[in-house]
């Protein structure tokens, strides 16, 4: 864990809600050493999903500098960033938003669509990417057929099918009984642990936060701590 | 899974309304190819003629009959081959079926038009049996006439002078055409002029309709034209010359303009589908911003996401346009053939060529304005609901 995967320097995020302006971000600066798995806590409205969007890539900052596994991003266009994404991050939503019409392999085979690879190299990522997740048995079930455990390990196998070092989750277990979020979460560990992959999960829950190497901690936009 | 295969997973979403949908968009095509084939069988009645005859009629309406006696001066003319002669006879086949019967000369109407093919024998008969009748092939085979057979017409506008409407022809010849145009301008029959000149109650000796004028190679149409109107010009049967085209033209034109009351209708039929399609495009695409902000957020871009709403459109356009337009070329095949090629709709090459650009337009016009909102979404707004 010596070299960076994500660097974030003197950022500000201004939102425009209407005519006013609310600056969600200030000044925070922050770095995530690669192979870490670090849990983003803080009350509501504190900015731990703006930082988790601007991490991703999802959004831009207002000012200052967002590095994530070399790239800055915050010097992208829209285009390169969609690009970046496609090659650098999985992303792990709270209501997994996985699309309802697609078979859990469907889903998990979609951001493989942006690759180059044939059709019978899809599939035998994506064969792989459920058996990591233990969901092989389930690859022809759509959605609504499926458990929400098993829809966020959809969700997992999908962020994780085209072998991204970096993991980014927001809320994975807000939807979640205790079992399944435990289970999700010890998913996540194993990822990080025996796959090296760095992990950045927003939560409420100080539980889930447990499983994490470090937790941070913002509040009003300011990172308050870094505790191990 | 493709992309292709995506889209169409998603077209099927909600699978009544988009059945519902493509049978709106099916309905459409049956009607655009149908009304179509309509348009284009109304124009063939001038496309099919070459430039090489004129007609020429009274000049105030070709209703009102003008004397044979004009052939010899007419024919007279620098340039004129030959002059053919033709009156409407109408005539009713049994109960209420309609028939185009005319009255004409035979061996001019031969050397008018090279065109009908029939052999020589035929025409000879039909030149020396004054109750001959000579039937177009359409017509022939749709009621089985046979050569030798006594065809009963009867005419609600020629009684004959003991005032039966019933006639009575013998067929002597049937006739074809030397090509496919012409073959399907074979649901005519063709009269003895002589005899009805006798036969009927009117008194109609020695006049006819219209005259057809068979230009000799090279002649020019349009001085001969005037040439032949100033002949007659100041006297009791001012006539009006034309082409055979603008002819044509004229007559359909007497049931109106049938070019622009199908364009209307059509215009109707898709302005009404564009808000139909365009409606479930647009709620389509707003119940899955969510879903669109995901894909944005697996990694395809703005570009990709436009894309994917646009190729839905097309592929809703694409199967419905062409279900519809199969349908129309079906149905008007079973109508041409009811009817003995006397209704000729089927769909050619030109009607499913303007159906193919119609879908790619309909395409554009119902999915261009949801796919750029497809496009223009931020991730973050929509994946916050905002």
């Amino acid at each position: 864990m010596s070299e960076s995967m994500v660097q974030i320097h003197n950022v500000t995020k201004v939102y425009e809600r209407g005519k006013q302006k609310v600056e969600v971000l200030h000044g925070l600066t922050l770095e995530i050493p690669r192979g870490d798995f670090v849990a983003l806590m803080g009350p509501s409205g504190s900015g731990k999903t703006t930082l988790l969007n601007l991490i991703g890539g999802l959004d831009q900052p207002t000012a200052g500098e967002v590095t994530v596994a070399g790239s800055r991003l915050d010097q992208l266009g829209s285009s390169q960033l969609a690009h970046w994404r496609a090659h650098n991050v999985g992303f792990v939503f709270q209501f997994y938003n996985l699309m309802p019409v697609l078979s859990a392999e469907g889903n998990v085979e979609l951001p493989l669509l942006l690759t180059k690879l044939s059709g019978a190299q899809r599939k035998k990522n994506v064969a792989v990417a459920l058996e990591v997740v233990g969901l092989t048995d389930r690859a022809k079930h759509k959605p609504k057929e499926l458990s929400g455990g098993q829809e966020q390990r959809v969700a997992i196998a999908r962020a994780l099918v085209s072998d991204p070092q970096l993991l980014v989750c927001d809320e994975p277990t807000g939807d979640l009984d205790r079992t399944t979020a435990d289970e999700i979460l010890g998913l996540l560990q194993v990822l990080n642990r025996e796959h090296g992959k760095t992990i950045v999960m927003v939560t409420h829950d100080p539980k889930a936060a447990g499983f994490a190497r470090h937790t941070l901690h913002l509040e009003k936009g300011q990172l308050l701590e870094q505790a191990a | 899974m493709t992309k292709s295969g995506f889209v169409i997973a998603n077209l099927f979403r909600k699978r009544t309304r988009t059945i519902l949908t493509l049978l709106s968009v099916i309905m459409a095509f049956v009607l655009f190819g149908l009304l179509q084939s309509v348009n284009s069988m109304f124009n063939a009645g001038a496309d099919f003629v070459g430039a090489t005859r004129l007609m020429t009629q009274a000049r105030v309406s070709f209703t009102q009959a003008l004397p044979v006696s004009m052939v010899p001066k007419i024919e007279s003319v620098p340039g004129v081959a030959r002059v053919a002669y033709s009156m409407w006879f109408g005539g009713i086949w049994q109960e209420n079926t309609p028939l185009f019967v005319f009255a004409i000369n035979p061996l001019r109407h031969r050397d008018a038009y090279p065109e009908y093919v029939m052999p020589e024998a035929q025409w000879q008969a039909f030149a020396n049996t004054r109750t001959a009748m000579v039937a177009g092939k359409l017509l022939a085979d749709q009621y089985h006439w046979k050569i030798g057979q006594k065809i009963p017409i009867s005419s609600n506008i020629y009684p004959q002078k003991d005032g039966s409407k019933a006639w009575a022809f013998d067929l002597v010849g049937i006739l074809d055409g030397k090509d496919d145009a012409w073959r399907r301008q074979t649901n005519v029959a063709f009269i003895n002029a002589d005899y009805f000149d006798e036969a009927n109650q009117f008194n109609l000796k020695g006049r006819t309709n219209f005259f057809i004028i068979k230009l000799a190679d090279g002649a020019n149409a349009q001085a001969i034209s005037k040439t032949i109107d100033a002949m007659f010009e100041n006297s009791p049967d001012e006539t009006k010359t034309q082409t055979e085209k603008d002819f044509n033209l004229g007559f359909v034109k007497q049931i109106g303009d049938i070019g622009l009351i199908v364009h209307w209708i059509l215009f109707a039929v898709f302005f009404t589908l564009l808000l139909v399609v365009g409606n479930t495009m647009a709620q389509s695409v707003r119940e899955r911003i969510p879903e669109l902000a995901v894909l944005k957020t697996l990694g395809f871009s703005d570009a990709s996401v436009l894309g994917f709403v646009l190729a839905e459109a097309f592929a809703l356009c694409l199967f419905g346009g062409l279900v519809g337009l199969s349908l129309a070329t079906a149905l008007g095949a079973m109508v041409e053939k009811g009817s003995g090629g006397q209704f000729q709709v089927t769909l050619d090459g030109g009607v499913w060529f303007i159906g193919i650009v119609a879908i790619v337009v309909m395409s554009i016009a119902v999915g261009l304005l949801p796919a750029l909102r497809a496009r223009r979404l931020r991730i973050v707004d929509a994946l916050a609901g905002r």
